[in-house]
């Protein structure tokens, strides 16, 4: 897929992977050879007919790809950006063991961005049933919340989402860079289900503004859906972690993408723009701080990880991308301390690391060589070492039942320990993918759905399903 | 979109404005705060619930002109609207119980210490108000200060314009000596409430203080607002405000209030330009 060219792209904001032109999107498609019996749907956490959406390119069929698509997945534009295809559909796709397996997410992002390059008026909603008098409350606007607010909607129930921030998204709007995932494309993938019906609240806090038993009580909700993401962000638990110049990644992204920073003093809010950067971490969000620390004019950001390469949880494109563009890779690096002068950040001291036994992870352990301390000058430390779950909702919500790390408990089928009260994405997994969430609200979604019939004499279920 | 349905100016760089949000004032508490953005390019600010009101469904606070965002917010005026406005954020103050309390106001912290002073009345606890300000002019809420049914309102002015002549701190600390107070809580600039707690302390005194850190969500999800409170570090946001005096570190805590004091007056200064008022 054409891409910005690496030095071009690394101190602007705009997408780096172009997209498919329609020759190069047919010329992928012919690859396909749809197979009898195609594996990749296998693969798909929420099972695309991936066959089907690229019989329909193959025949210049667009928009009947776009329907297709929108059947499983009611954010295509969005997947097709951020999910970790090689580790699923593309993974199973057939080619791939011989070779290369068909590009289904460059193809899927084609489609997407097809369809949102129609008018509204021609763009692809998904059909709303017959409306069943029920009404959800979806707490959350980040991938869960959405795919569940879509779903059901299409099923024909009124649906409202309440977003605690101003903007909705969740994670796509406040985590996700701008370069990898115009936020333009999300809120253009939000109005679609604004269109289909559903209807968003932002500034609206539930564990503050609301309570869960709120939302059940006086608001007047039936069922309730919680997909409120992971939040808490964990910091590194070494000394010197409040000194000026150290940031969560939580934070670093939410200025840069959410308060749009890097347009200071346009936008008002501020950014500590360092020289020397520093990233702890080494899955996708900290490939994200470290591409954005660049493209806020760091001259050196480099990446420290306390194993290597290898068991990086980030996706192999993001740890390429960021090379390209210029972070440089500290593997086996751990740092101990930050340290300071006047309040504010000077350095890192770190210690190297060797891999050990296989931990509980499946992947070998990262164990400190003694005496190996070693110094690094920088004056930003970005902490993206994951996040917690945050206590705000659950802690207002005393009969919903929680793990020992605060996650919320669900069956499989998202049910809570409360009636009419489901849950998915990461406060129920723990931070895990976009369309992990997306798949956990659709689930959540078709058994609020058999809970919301069910209840009060059985009404008839449309053949949407 | 939130209308502005109250303002009065209270100072030259200080004023009150009320904003119509009535599923946040059905919530409130003393010592809860808010989370506002004047327009889509602003930024989000946290300010502390000065009053509400459940009936008509408004929510009041107090602001002092610093910077770009509480500049832009004195030119609105009552019919304008505030793009965005969260909350009540943060565990409320804890009230009654407290036997006899000191509770001190500086500066616009008197905003904040105004409901809390009036929540320990109506539960029952024995408040004694410090209010303390630069100067007679920066003097706020004392009128509804001395409507409460407080056992002595004390007014402290730095240049004496108004009551007593000092700090804040100089009553706070007869109050101790006399063994008139059990407890103390402390609102105001960082500085005022580190020698509060100070004294609070040397007197056995508990103080609990009411922090204003630097935040961004307000909810817990980014972590600016960390500070360290008896070597451990709690969000400020939903850990806080209210914490214990004693064990905050309060060097940490002002510095990091000043990460972005030179961007932030880059900022109102370029704003400022384009602006006629004189204040």
């Amino acid at each position: 897929m054409p891409e910005r060219d690496a030095a071009e792209r690394a101190c602007v904001f705009d997408e780096v992977a172009l997209g498919y032109t329609e020759e190069q999107a047919l010329a992928e498609a012919a690859r396909c050879i749809q197979c009898k019996n195609p594996t990749c749907i296998e693969g798909c956490p929420v099972r695309i007919d991936i066959k089907r959406f690229i019989a329909h390119i193959q025949l210049r069929e667009w928009a009947e790809g776009v329907a297709a698509l929108k059947e499983r997945n009611a954010l295509p534009a969005v997947c097709g950006r951020v999910c970790p295809q090689e580790d699923q559909c593309e993974k199973t796709c057939v080619l791939a063991r011989k070779g290369e397996p068909v590009a289904i997410g460059r193809l899927e992002r084609y489609l997407g961005d097809y369809d949102l390059a129609c008018d509204l008026e021609h763009r692809c909603k998904p059909v709303v049933g017959e409306p069943t008098g029920r009404r959800v409350a979806v707490v959350g606007s980040g991938p869960a919340g959405l795919a569940c607010a879509g779903e059901l909607r299409r099923l024909g129930h009124a649906v409202t989402v309440f977003e605690s921030l101003h903007a909705p998204g969740g994670v796509l709007t406040y985590g996700i860079p701008e370069f990898r995932l115009p936020k333009q494309i999300v809120t253009a993938e939000v109005g679609v289900l604004e269109e289909m019906g559903v209807e968003l609240v932002c500034d609206a806090v539930v564990g503050a503004t609301y309570t869960i038993d709120e939302l059940m009580g006086e608001e007047g909700y039936d069922a309730v859906f919680i997909g409120v993401g992971a939040g808490l962000p964990v910091f590194l638990g070494i000394p010197g972690e409040n000194l000026n110049g150290v940031y969560s990644a939580n934070e670093f992204l939410t200025r840069a993408n959410l308060m749009r920073a890097y347009e200071f003093p346009m936008y008002d809010t501020p950014i500590w723009r360092g020289r020397k950067v520093a990233v702890v971490g080494g899955g996708n969000v900290a490939m994200d701080a470290a591409r954005t620390a660049l493209r806020l004019g760091a001259e050196e950001v480099f990446l420290a990880y306390r194993r290597t390469e290898e068991e990086m949880p980030a996706r192999r494109e993001e740890v390429h991308h960021a090379r390209e563009e210029g972070v440089r890779f500290e593997m086996l690096c751990a740092p101990t301390e930050i340290r300071g002068s006047d309040g504010w950040v000077t350095g890192l001291v770190a210690t190297r690391m060797e891999l050990g036994e296989p931990d509980a992870s499946g992947r070998r352990a990262p164990v400190c060589v003694l005496g190996s301390e070693f110094g690094i000058e920088c004056d930003t430390v970005i902490s993206a070492v994951g996040t917690r779950a945050n206590p705000l909702l659950t802690s207002t919500a005393p009969d919903l039942e929680l793990n020992g790390r605060g996650y919320v408990i669900t069956g499989d089928d998202g049910s809570t320990s409360m009636p009419g009260v489901f849950a998915g994405g990461d406060i129920v997994t723990g931070s895990a993918t976009v369309i992990l969430a997306m798949g956990a609200g659709k689930t959540a979604a078709l058994a609020m759905d058999d809970w919301l019939r069910s209840r009060d004499g059985v009404i008839a279920r449309p053949d949407v399903r | 979109m939130f209308p502005i349905t109250h303002k009065r100016v209270l100072s030259d760089s200080v004023f009150e404005m009320g904003v119509h949000a009535p599923k946040v004032a059905r919530k409130v508490r003393a010592g809860q705060f808010l989370m506002l953005r004047t327009d889509s390019k602003g930024e989000r600010i946290p300010l502390t619930f000065s009053d509400w009101d459940t009936t008509c469904g408004e929510v009041r606070f107090i602001v002092m002109r610093v910077g770009k965002t509480t500049h832009k917010l004195s030119h609105l005026e009552v019919g304008q609207e505030l793009a965005d406005l969260v909350g009540p954020l943060g565990r409320p103050t804890h009230v009654g119980g407290l036997g006899r309390v000191a509770v001190i106001g500086g500066g616009v912290g008197a905003a904040v210490a105004y409901p809390v002073a009036r929540a320990m009345c109506e539960a029952g606890d024995e408040v004694t108000v410090v209010l303390g300000a630069r100067n007679k002019d920066l003097l706020v809420l004392e009128d509804e200060f001395r409507a409460l049914p407080l056992r002595e309102l004390v007014v402290v002015t730095d240049d004496g314009s108004a009551g007593e002549k000092g700090l804040v701190t100089a009553p706070l600390k007869r109050l101790a000596e006399a063994d008139a107070i059990d407890c103390s809580f402390a609102v105001g600039p960082a500085i005022m409430m580190k020698f509060c707690a100070q004294t609070a302390r040397e007197h056995g005194v508990p103080c609990t203080v009411s922090l204003n850190p630097i935040m961004v969500d307000g909810t817990g999800m980014c972590g600016a607002c960390r500070v360290s409170v008896s070597g451990k570090t709690i969000f400020g946001c939903v850990d806080g405000p209210d914490v214990d005096g004693w064990g905050v570190d309060w060097e940490q805590l002002m510095s990091r209030q000043r990460v972005y004091a030179d961007l932030e007056r880059e900022a109102d200064s370029e704003y400022s330009k384009g602006c006629s008022c004189t204040l």
